[in-house]
């Protein structure tokens, strides 16, 4: 099996969120909106630090 | 109302919360199960087979008890947390490559992430079975 750098990005992420939103909440509506959140803060901060580390380079 | 008297009746006999926690870790959401939360423990089963996969099917390395570096002690601790999938790949030599790119040192970290995080979820399971965890 081959997958992109940004693919494993996106696999982790998604199903890392799913179990912290399961596990870190207790009410349905809110473990969605965390799982949500933990998603966008992983797939977000990996964009950041690549264009931290492309900054550094250049 | 009728199930928090049963999660109660639950929490008072003293194994049931214990039973949780290790079918929980032996088996992947199985802690939610047996607690009739189906669709909790439905993701979070798929969640970490899948990574589990990925990160087999991405040549990751599975790590075997070691008194080396902290860090591959610290690894096999993580694979460890998968419970039953652990032994399953250690029975069936999956995982035994050396990692020679990337993509297969990412699989490496799936099946530690995926350890950790079953580790997360049984403790879950444990906290909704004694009642520590509302619902």
């Amino acid at each position: 099996m081959t997958i992109s750098h940004f693919g494993a990005v996106l696999l982790f992420s998604l199903f890392t969120s799913i179990v912290f939103g399961i596990t870190q909440r207790s009410e349905p509506r809110m473990m969605i909106r965390f799982g949500a959140f933990c998603f966008v803060l992983f797939v977000g901060g990996t964009i950041a630090a690549s264009w931290v580390m492309w900054l550094i380079k250049h | 109302m009728a199930t928090n008297v049963s999660a109660q009746a639950r929490a008072q006999s003293s194994s049931f919360p214990t039973m949780v926690l290790i079918s929980g870790w032996l088996i992947p959401g199985a802690g939610h199960l047996m607690q009739r939360k189906w669709i909790r423990g439905g993701l979070i089963m798929a969640s970490i087979l899948a990574m589990f996969t990925i990160g087999l099917a991405l040549k990751g390395k599975v790590y075997t008890p070691n008194t080396g570096d902290l860090l591959d002690i610290l690894n096999f601790a993580g694979d460890l947390g998968n419970g039953l999938l652990y032994v399953l790949a250690r029975l069936f030599d999956l995982g035994q490559v050396t990692v020679q790119v990337a993509t297969a040192d990412y699989g490496t970290k799936f099946m530690v992430v995926a350890g950790l995080l079953n580790i997360i979820s049984a403790v879950d399971a444990h906290s909704l079975a004694t009642g520590r965890k509302r619902s």
